[in-house]
């Protein structure tokens, strides 16, 4: 007679003995994925690749792959972060290797270490993005700046799970500029840059704080249309720069591995 | 000269559509060619998939002509599917052409368009296509400057219904029929392609392989059936002939599946394990036009999921066929598979309609591994009396066996799937149902020892196919059909005992309406479908998207001349003598066997499988030479 167990045959999934911190960048036309699609394309490069990470137990084992602060769809990113739990130590920068080359171009492996302490997602307190606004002139942006600087609470609306959600997104803002009239692309949608024209293409560096609920770049420019009524003609343009600690009052972003790192030197 | 990209005028798109990834291309495993990879000479093929690029990029049929096309040095072949009417609305505002997902180039710039129809509901997701790409939807408009529309699939079995929009149709296994359709573009070509279009499409109608509708007058009866169809020009054959692959173990393709970014209907890899299906289910067109039964060898599939794995990385493998564990070696294939990947978080499914404990022991033996995935029957029909009709022979007592094996074995939810609207069917055939869906909770709960069983019980409506023993029979009204399923419902939601412990799925009974009226169709459909489309139909096979109410006014509109309508093609039965629209369209079934496999169906009486008994004599094998072939165990 047939029977089955209630739990898996076989012995319990191997121990974790190590864990590797990456980060990665998700650039050009792949900034169009979801986190759910970043998530099974790391599983799955994982398994081509041949990194031993641990798995969960039970029916449906899953690889133990801890995501941090994953970007918006439609935003890229120099700067998002993962922890694999290994079942078997690996050199980490072999881990890097062999996961970017198993990952398709655009999801790219910057660096990684082995987690030495901590955990890295308390680590990671602010965001550094990169906005460009096509369309939107230097001196329209910065003065839209000014008035959103100078305003103490900004409500925005966002669509969450649960609805329709009002919250300030204004306090999570550490720093705040324009930092470039810069040298625009084509607009494609114009149907490229007439000879001889600068059309505008304002970009603001922006520091955020994580907060909750989380306040994102789309956030900021609700707040800059509200306060100032600043519409963009095409969709801007996102870029996570950088993720981790705040260092001090002027708002920069540190290396949020620095620390695993230094502990290895000494 | 090559065709430029239009990725960097569709970006500044994406951000204002819905699952943008769907267009960027990228997949692992997918290539962009060289326009000239061949010179002047290359032949290009644009492969689209008329339906949301979640469905179509799993589809393994383009899959494989993708892979096949692009392996030859003087070809290529780029991916493309319907785009959703967001994106479409955008497009026609900033005047952007359909494209590839690959190199986002201009699909009207390739040489071929294949388009797939796995469905008929897919017809005006083409027109979309069409338009959005500059092609003349109707194929007597198209010049020099278009492509050539080729389709192929199940639907296009019977393509009369939009063979105004297509220049030519293939029947049956593509892999094969790309590459000659491939060779003789290419020869057409290399001498300067003499005659233009018209010449092309009279070497490809030469063959005997390649149907060109435009290359047939059909002429009607006063009373609205169809008097004769006959070819319009020299060399042009009165029938044309179903292509079909011998020996898969030499076509063991994909072998590199696509792996989307993108969430898709499938999230796994599929190995074909055979071809074909002898089982003689008389509703299922698969089974009757895919004949006869080819089989993969153990070794060829072991290898395609060894390296299939490799070259994806996906931790799911499907066997896939229309009845996988009728495979002569399956339980030696299946007990090699889940001992090659025991300890590994590999799974292994098996889709099957068998209702058998066989069945039951193979789902286990692939679930050694700890993943269980769900236990599904398809008894088809809820009396024994209707399961002769339809030549599904499985009795109750086989069923309730069965359950209680899956129930002991440690499942604790089972589906089963049912039909409604066949022929001969009576209200009482579909109570029955209702009672067998009772006992197998009942026999669940004693053989386990358990109260928390749950079994889901899934109901499609029928809707008739050609080139199956029931193209002659009328299809129920979706009036009768909503009817009895409501007298199913009520029967188990006023039981108490198994109200909680049965959940019954079923549509709305009107869109199988329309299936039927694309499916049995002929020519004079084009219009309706045309108006439909006009009127601003897309996506119908999703039911967000169709509207019954709109097919019904537009073939009242587009029919109003003739003496046919919505209910003539659909829920009216035909005789032996009637021409059917797809009757020169051959897919090797004897029209004598399928009438009286229709009788035989009237009269419950059933036909054995082929694959175990002596030939019944479809005519299969003998008319197109071919012949069964068993990988053996």
């Amino acid at each position: 007679m047939l029977t089955m167990a209630r739990v898996p045959e076989g012995p319990p999934p191997a121990p974790v003995v190590q864990r590797v911190r990456l980060r990665y960048a998700k650039r050009g036309r792949l900034r169009f994925t979801s986190h759910r699609d970043i998530q099974r394309a790391l599983e799955r490069a994982v398994r081509r690749a041949g990194v031993p990470v641990a798995l969960s137990a039970g029916f449906t084992p899953r690889p133990r792959i801890s995501y941090a602060n994953a970007v918006p769809t439609g935003a890229a990113s120099e700067a998002e972060y993962v922890e694999l739990a290994l079942s078997r130590c690996c050199e980490a920068s072999w881990v890097a290797g062999a996961l970017d080359s198993a990952l398709p171009p655009g999801l790219d492996v910057l660096d990684a270490v082995v987690s030495r302490s901590g955990a890295l997602a308390d680590r990671l307190e602010a965001s550094l993005w990169r906005i460009e606004l096509p369309g939107v002139g230097h001196a329209e942006a910065t003065a839209a700046v000014g008035v959103l600087l100078g305003t103490e609470r900004v409500e925005v609306e966002r669509r969450t799970k649960s609805g329709m959600r009002s919250f300030d997104a204004r306090s999570a803002i550490v720093r705040l500029e324009v930092v470039g009239p810069a040298v625009p692309g084509p607009d494609p949608v114009a149907g490229g840059v007439a000879e001889g024209e600068d059309p505008p293409c304002a970009i603001l560096a922006l520091v955020v704080r994580h907060a909750t609920p989380a306040v994102r770049p789309d956030d900021v420019l609700a707040a800059l249309r509200v306060v100032a009524d600043l519409a963009p003609p095409s969709p801007p343009r996102m870029t996570r720069l950088a993720q981790g600690p705040l260092t001090d009052a002027g708002g920069a972003v540190a290396d949020p591995l620095t620390i695993d790192r230094d502990v290895v030197d000494t | 000269m090559p065709v430029a990209s239009v990725f960097d005028r569709l970006e500044p798109l994406l951000p204002l559509v819905v699952t943008p990834v769907q267009y960027v291309g990228g997949e692992l495993n997918s290539q962009v060619k060289d326009w000239d990879v061949a010179g002047e000479a290359t032949v290009r093929w644009a492969l689209l998939y008329p339906d949301a690029y979640e469905v179509g990029l799993p589809n393994q049929g383009l899959m494989i002509l993708y892979e096949v096309i692009n392996e030859r040095s003087d070809a290529l072949a780029e991916r493309s599917y319907a785009v959703r009417p967001d994106l479409e609305h955008l497009m026609r505002e900033h005047g952007l052409p359909q494209f590839t997902v690959d190199g986002h180039r201009p699909v009207g710039a390739f040489d071929l368009l294949g388009v797939s129809f796995a469905t008929e509901l897919g017809y005006t997701n083409l027109l979309t296509a069409l338009d959005l790409a500059g092609i003349p939807l109707e194929a007597r408009d198209r010049t020099e400057d278009h492509p050539i529309v080729v389709a192929g699939g199940h639907a296009a079995f019977n393509p009369e219904p939009v063979a105004d929009f297509l220049d030519a149709v293939v029947l049956g296994d593509g892999e094969q029929a790309v590459l000659d359709i491939t060779d003789l573009v290419s020869a057409w070509k290399a001498e300067g392609s003499p005659g233009g279009r018209t010449e092309l499409l009279v070497r490809l109608a030469r063959t005997g392989d390649v149907y060109v509708p435009r290359f047939y007058d059909v002429d009607y009866l006063p009373d609205g059936r169809i008097k004769r169809v006959t070819p319009n020009r020299l060399g042009v054959p009165w029938r044309v002939r179903k292509r079909t692959l011998e020996n898969l173990d030499a076509w063991p393709y994909p072998r590199r599946p696509l792996v989307p970014l993108a969430e898709c209907v499938h999230e796994r890899m599929s190995v074909e394990i055979f071809r074909g299906c002898t089982r003689g289910c008389r509703f299922c067109q698969a089974g009757m036009v895919s004949r006869p039964v080819r089989e993969r060898s153990r070794q060829v599939v072991a290898r395609m999921v060894e390296q299939g794995l490799a070259a994806t990385g996906y931790e799911e493998v499907g066997l896939l066929s229309l009845s996988s564990a009728d495979h002569s070696g399956i339980e030696k294939l299946t007990h090699e598979l889940a001992d090659r990947y025991r300890g590994t978080n590999v799974g292994l499914s098996l889709p099957s309609t068998r209702v058998d404990a066989f069945g039951v022991d193979l789902a286990a033996e692939l679930s050694r591994n700890g993943r269980r995935s769900g236990l599904t029957f398809a008894p088809e029909g809820g009396s024994e009396r209707i399961r002769r009709v339809i030549n599904k022979q499985v009795t109750e007592e086989d069923l309730l066996r069965t359950v209680a094996t899956a129930y002991t074995g440690g499942w604790r939810q089972l589906k089963l799937y049912f039909m409604c609207g066949l022929p001969t069917e009576t209200d009482e055939d579909v109570l029955r149902i209702a009672d067998l869906a009772k006992r197998v909770v009942a026999t669940g709960r004693e053989a386990s020892g358990q109260r928390d069983i749950r079994a889901t019980v899934s109901i499609g409506a029928f809707v008739p196919k050609p080139h199956t023993p029931f193209q002659w029979a009328a299809q129920a009204g979706h009036e009768v059909v909503d009817a009895r399923l409501a007298l199913l419902r009520e029967a188990i939601r006023s039981d108490r005992r198994y109200a909680r412990a049965i959940t019954v799925r079923y549509g709305d009974g009107r869109p199988s309406l329309v299936e039927g009226l694309l499916s049995r169709g002929d020519r004079r459909v084009s219009r309706v479908i045309r108006a439909v489309w006009e009127d601003g139909g897309r996506f119908d096979g999703w039911r967000e998207h169709f509207s019954f109410d709109r097919w019904a006014a537009c073939a009242e509109a587009a029919l109003a001349d003739e003496p046919v309508d919505l209910d003539w093609y659909t829920t009216r039965e035909r005789d032996v003598v009637e021409v059917l629209p797809w009757d020169h369209l051959d897919s090797g079934l004897d029209r004598e066997w399928l009438w009286e496999d229709w009788q035989n169906a009237l009269a419950e009486v059933p036909v054995t499988d082929c694959r175990w008994t002596p030939c019944s004599d479809c005519g299969v094998c003998e008319g197109l030479g071919t012949s069964i072939e068993l990988a053996g165990c």
